[in-house]
């Protein structure tokens, strides 16, 4: 419980941007303290017949590393994130149709898979995709004393001995998806649980925060 | 009976949901039994009597009718949000079939179907609520893909001839079908004169989300009524629906200040797609850029800008 207390979950300065791209059917930046990353939304859109769906809609995730080109390590995380969109979107409402996620990695200083999670959240929210909630996504890391830091750096998640990611939903705060590396404890992972909802009210607050604003230009 | 009748009194009028309980138990004293024998409340619709509680079973105000009809008003007079206010967007019913409260217009941009999930209704896309007496209720979102959506007049791109169809882009996630006789006047020994690569103005008559869209260049009496291949000279370009609905509202203040600066024709897709044509190359450009930059713009700032305009090319 003492740690609990002492990490507090603090994330570092977070910015967002929507509609900056003028190709893409949604698109946004999403920036957590030195790690900025890009999306865009492509969507309801043609798909091949071999991926087509008969009742429901084909989410295609990219992660585009800032340099060379995406390996084993890009495609683990294309899938926690499609996951996650798979778990908010409304996918029955257009069938075989392809909802495509392209995501550019512009910086990475640690919380990489929450940035993405972040980015694609807000992108698919600018493209008017019908969702059920909205998503957002914690990193913790643990290090070697136990202690737990909430949204850590690289130089953080170096010395750390267990990295976790958790993707939290916006209704019911549960957790959507789970990336974890490292070793840690039955206990430490359920105080990390805690730490990402608790710290995922004031991404969603965010959200609403931002998407009011933007809005309120048109009014 | 004062006391139930009280605590059933403090909770009228306001929101009960689903496992909200009233205790009829009453504290030990000799006048307990008799005093719930003598009470007789009528629990309407939502409520439900359990012994000695009555448990809410449906999300809704309650409500009293003298002197003791009790029941939840859950229907959607009154708006119970599960989340959010006025900035995340209206859910569509999973299977999409059942309890489908047609908000009419229906393409997803601008206007949401509004279904029930069991007594809830959700949000599904971010924007501003909007309504319309008397129970109207939907999502106004800038959204830039379009889906299409029956009876809407849209602009479309004519692909292929294949048989006795056309394949028409419309920027949909499939292509649309138009058959060669929804023209007017066309037989099949009097095809029209439609090119590849030509633009039709057309309407939906089946467009939804199982099956190909159809489009016809004819209304249900057979006539044209503005409909059909064009756009022999002139520039198409595409906007977001948000300003193309404000470009179709009926007093468009946009189409009104731009009269003002010169003539020109204008077609305006629900897809999203415009077409202009003004007298010269550069008028038709100069149009055109207008309108894409006046989207984000308030009334004043483009009400300036035109007028900017208006002086600089005279």
């Amino acid at each position: 419980m003492m740690e609990l207390e002492q990490s507090c979950s603090v994330l570092r300065e977070f910015g967002s941007e929507q509609s900056l791209l003028s190709r893409p059917d949604g698109s946004s930046t999403f920036v957590q303290g030195d790690t900025s990353i890009l999306a865009g939304v492509y969507g309801p859109a043609e798909v091949k017949v071999s991926k087509e769906i008969y009742d429901r809609a084909t989410v295609e995730v990219l992660i585009q590393p800032k340099m060379g080109l995406p390996s084993v390590r890009e495609r683990a995380r294309e899938q926690c994130v499609r996951e996650t969109c798979e778990a908010a979107l409304l996918l029955t409402l257009h069938p075989r149709s392809s909802l495509t996620v392209i995501l550019q990695v512009v910086h990475d200083d640690g919380s990489l898979l929450s940035c993405c999670l972040n980015a694609a959240c807000m992108a698919l929210m600018d493209a008017g995709l019908p969702m059920s909630l909205l998503f957002c996504g914690v990193t913790c890391a643990i290090s070697k004393e136990g202690q737990i830091i909430t949204d850590p750096s690289a130089q953080q998640e170096k010395e750390s001995r267990a990295l976790l990611t958790f993707a939290i939903d916006s209704v019911e705060r549960s957790v959507l998806m789970s990336s974890t590396s490292g070793s840690f404890s039955v206990h430490e992972l359920q105080q990390c649980i805690a730490v990402s909802q608790k710290a995922s009210q004031q991404i969603f607050q965010f959200y609403r925060d931002s998407v009011k604003r933007r809005y309120s230009k048109i009014q | 009976m004062d006391t139930v009748h009280a605590r059933f009194k403090e909770k009228i009028g306001e929101v009960l949901l689903p496992g909200d309980v009233f205790s009829f138990r009453l504290p030990e004293d000799g006048e307990g039994d008799a005093n719930i024998k003598t009470e007789k409340i009528i629990c309407g619709p939502g409520l439900r009597r359990n012994g000695e509680e009555v448990q809410v079973c449906k999300s809704g105000i309650l409500r009293h009718k003298q002197p003791n009809l009790y029941w939840i008003d859950s229907q959607q007079r009154r708006y119970v949000p599960a989340k959010g206010e006025s900035v995340i967007g209206i859910v569509i019913a999973k299977s999409g079939d059942i309890f489908k409260v047609d908000v009419g217009g229906s393409e997803q941009a601008s206007l949401s179907y509004l279904a029930f999930e069991g007594e809830e209704v959700q949000v599904c896309k971010s924007g501003i609520l909007r309504h319309k007496q008397p129970n109207l209720y939907w999502i106004d979102s800038q959204q830039r893909r379009y889906v299409p959506a029956k009876g809407e007049s849209v602009i479309g791109i004519v692909i292929a001839k294949s048989g006795d169809i056309f394949k028409v882009d419309v920027g949909g996630s499939e292509q649309a079908s138009l058959s060669y006789l929804a023209f007017e006047g066309a037989t099949k020994r009097n095809r029209p004169n439609v090119q590849v690569g030509d633009l039709v103005y057309s309407q939906f008559t089946i467009a939804n989300k199982d099956m190909e869209p159809e489009l016809v260049c004819i209304d249900s009496c057979g006539r044209a009524n503005g409909m059909g291949v064009f756009g022999a000279e002139g520039l198409l370009f595409k906007v977001s629906l948000g300003l193309v609905r404000r470009l179709l509202a009926p007093q468009s203040e946009i189409v009104k200040d731009l009269e003002k600066i010169f003539p020109f024709e204008l077609v305006v897709g629900m897809n999203g797609r415009v077409w202009v044509k003004a007298k010269t190359v550069q008028q038709t450009l100069i149009v055109a850029n207008l309108l894409e930059t006046c989207e984000n713009m308030t009334s004043q700032q483009r009400q300036t800008l035109f007028r900017r305009v208006a002086e600089g090319s005279l």
